[in-house]
């Protein structure tokens, strides 16, 4: 039991985290040529419009709900003024709307994906594994928000999951935390890990490349087929 | 002023005969890969016609290109950076694949293999997208020679206020081909709708290009583009566009749909522009002066300031040569024959072309009568149609610009006419257009005569400034001036070319004692 939570709460996170830092590193170094969101809207467009649009909103809002609650530690939103049952109201509500966009858009993606041969034409192996994980993480995701918090017991999450979370990045891991939490939340968290480690070998690195440095940039790019020679 | 050279092309459709050698060869070359197999980088087009990808002129729909807001300044028709931002999961005006069309092949080897049988075996179309046998619904040229023009070719967008005049009835019908690439703009609305920064226009000689290494598969550049000349590779999932075969430009050969082209329709060479007044231009708010408008950019590279700012500018004095003697420059400057395709895009294109005179010509011309020269002239301004197309076409709807450049063409072809049947040289008709007898006889050698190296004046690349570069670094860092002196021999800079074509090897290898130090 012992060693399993080891494994699972600190051998596991911490080589997710090498694979995913030293695999961007290659794939990046390696592979710019690949490094693209392999978009399929010219293929089909009408189904990627829901899809799309939902589970990418939805998965940057929950993400935005996570850097809330895993990063920002209780003390820190009391300090500000926003009470437990507040926080548990905000949290229920924004990470329902969240979760069932995302889960929304990614069951339509799916399907779509599925239904039309030319899209199933070009998913890879590697496609599949990122579905398969991507389904586990945000299915499990929205039970825990809607069952658990919204309309179950509720489970504070933050004095036990964000506690061992932030710990794995001040070298200071709580497997103890983790071992106790409820299995939903166990599962939500080690596929979370697995998704990291695969993160950089998949198409997920197009989240990387969101083009922020496009706001304010000259329109018209000139280049030199020679850099201005040294004198 | 800042002065920059532009490789430009003019395009004689009154010469294409709509063969689509360029189409193929091209094609051949450049995309003749998985990913690209809908993909032309040139195609040609019968016109009036739906075209490739279906409709692609109708910017109301694809919003390709700029426009003005309100207050006449120059914006994206798509909409600026952050409304592409959030726009970006889903790009709410890409073409799908079934607006260019589904491409198939055959399966060949059933003619190898069929067992022996009465009937001769048949070969089923398979989409190239599933693998799946399908029916073949459309192509990249579907509507050639006004095929199917009856039921499609009204919804034609170049027929924008004449529908009502034009009837595709045998008798009626008028068509001529429109062999496009991509423009290579002065002012890419392509680029600038590329989020990544991948796509740029080169310094050097103006082709626009898209960095594969930098491109994440955003696709605003497809739709970006008003003529739909960036095209989306569904296998690599990056953008891909005419290179205007640079690999050949810069050792100074034609591109492989010039160089093919048994019409000899195709001229390339060098224009001079301002590019600091580039956006004024495009921002000219009456969308009929932009003809005038963009010409104001171009630079003459006769006058002695010019050329003393673009050598300022680091033009090497040989393009200014080349400059002089471009034969694009001459169409569309000098003879004012090449018109720009859908100006109103506002992008400010640089391949031009020189209306079609045979629409107004055969339709004159009856069962096997030829046409009196003296009607010619009159006929043009008669003719509703295809004048008030070939506007819509190339200048904005502005039909009076395209009754001077057919004027000029025709009075062309009469001066020429009694000059070659009855050797008399007739000054009045050519006054009558403007030109002075000797420019009527150049114009006709380039238009008809058409000389490969009249058509093609392309300046070499200055390579060797590449090479100096590649001995920079990890060389000898002691060569310097006041420096200690040479490292010691150098590698021969053959090593560093990788590119081993055979037309490279005729490239005068420039060492290290030539290059200077």
């Amino acid at each position: 039991m012992r060693l399993a939570s080891t494994f699972l709460w600190v051998v596991l996170p911490y080589s997710a985290m090498v694979l995913f830092v030293a695999g961007h590193i290659w794939r990046y170094r390696y592979d710019k040529f690949g490094w693209t969101s392999r978009s399929t809207q010219l293929l089909e467009g009408r189904w990627l419009a829901w899809g799309s649009n939902l589970f990418h909103y939805g998965a940057l809002a929950a993400i935005g709900g996570h850097v809330l609650g895993m990063l920002i530690p209780t003390q820190l939103t009391q300090a500000v003024g926003v009470s437990e049952p507040d926080y548990h109201l905000i949290s229920a509500v924004a990470g329902s709307a969240a979760g069932i966009a995302c889960v929304v858009g990614f069951v339509i993606l799916v399907a779509r994906r599925a239904y039309f041969p030319r899209v199933r034409r070009t998913t890879t192996p590697i496609d599949v594994a990122t579905y398969v994980l991507l389904a586990l993480l945000i299915g499990l995701g929205l039970a825990e928000t809607l069952a658990v918090n919204a309309f179950g017991g509720g489970y504070n999450y933050r004095d036990s999951v964000a506690i061992w979370f932030r710990g794995l990045f001040i070298l200071d891991p709580r497997p103890q935390l983790m071992a106790t939490a409820p299995i939903i939340y166990q599962v939500h968290a080690a596929a979370a890990w697995l998704l990291y480690a695969l993160w950089p070998f998949s198409r997920l690195v197009h989240v990387w490349s969101i083009p922020l440095q496009y706001i304010g940039r000259p329109y018209i790019l000139y280049r030199r087929r020679y850099p201005a020679l040294r004198r | 002023m800042r002065v920059k050279a532009q490789v430009g092309m003019v395009m004689n459709l009154d010469k294409c005969i709509g063969c689509h050698t360029c189409s193929v060869t091209c094609k051949q070359v450049w995309t003749n890969r998985p990913g690209t197999e809908y993909v032309w980088f040139n195609n040609v087009e019968t016109k009036p016609g739906l075209g490739y990808p279906r409709r692609w002129e109708d910017n109301d729909q694809w919003r390709g290109g700029w426009e003005l807001d309100k207050r006449g300044r120059l914006r994206l028709k798509a909409g600026g950076q952050l409304q592409k931002l959030l726009k970006i999961f889903w790009n709410p005006n890409l073409p799908t694949i079934d607006d260019y069309y589904e491409p198939w092949t055959y399966d060949y080897e059933t003619l190898i293999t069929a067992p022996l049988s009465e009937r001769d075996p048949v070969v089923r179309p398979h989409s190239q997208l599933t693998g799946k046998q399908m029916e073949v619904k459309q192509g990249p040229n579907w509507d050639d020679m006004l095929a199917g023009a009856p039921e499609t070719a009204g919804q034609d967008p170049d027929l924008r206020g004449i529908q009502d005049h034009v009837k595709f009835a045998y008798e009626q019908a008028f068509m001529f081909y429109l062999p496009r690439i991509c423009e290579h703009c002065l002012n890419p609305s392509c680029v600038a709708s590329c989020p990544s920064g991948a796509m740029y226009k080169r310094e050097e000689d103006g082709i626009v290009l898209v960095d594969q290494d930098k491109c994440r598969g955003w696709r605003f550049c497809v739709s970006g583009c008003p003529y739909k000349k960036v095209y989306f590779n569904h296998k690599t999932g990056k953008a891909e566009k005419c290179t205007l075969c640079y690999p050949r430009i810069e050792v100074g050969l034609p591109t492989i749909c010039a160089e093919t082209c048994v019409g000899r329709i195709r001229y390339l060479g060098l224009v001079l522009y301002d590019a600091d007044r580039v956006l004024e231009a495009a921002s000219t708010p009456d969308e009929k002066d932009l003809l005038n408008a963009q010409l104001s950019v171009f630079l003459d590279p006769e006058d002695p300031e010019v050329r003393a700012q673009a050598s300022r500018d680091g033009i090497p004095d040989d393009w200014l040569e080349y400059a002089r003697r471009s034969p694009v420059y001459a169409l569309a400057m000098r003879y004012r024959v090449a018109l720009p395709l859908h100006p109103e895009y506002r992008t400010l294109p640089m391949v031009w072309y020189v209306p079609p005179l045979s629409p107004v010509v055969n339709a004159l011309e009856g069962d096997g009568y030829e046409a009196d020269p003296d009607d010619v002239f009159p006929a043009i301004d008669m003719m509703r149609i295809p004048v008030a197309y070939l506007a819509n076409l190339l200048t904005a709807g502005d039909s009076e610009v395209i009754k001077a450049v057919l004027h000029r063409l025709a009075a062309m072809r009469a001066y020429m006419r009694k000059r070659q049947i009855l050797d008399e040289t007739d000054s009045e008709v050519a006054r009558a257009v403007g030109m002075a007898p000797p420019e009527l006889e150049d114009m006709y050698r380039l238009l008809a005569i058409a000389k490969y190296e009249d058509r093609y004046v392309i300046p070499k690349a200055h390579t060797e400034l590449a090479q100096r570069l590649s001995e920079q670094p990890g060389t000898c860092g002691l060569d310097f001036e006041g420096g200690p002196g040479n490292c010691g021999a150098l590698p021969r800079p053959e090593e560093s070319l990788n590119e081993r074509f055979m037309m490279l090897r005729q490239l005068p290898v420039v060492g290290p004692e030539a290059a200077g130090k």
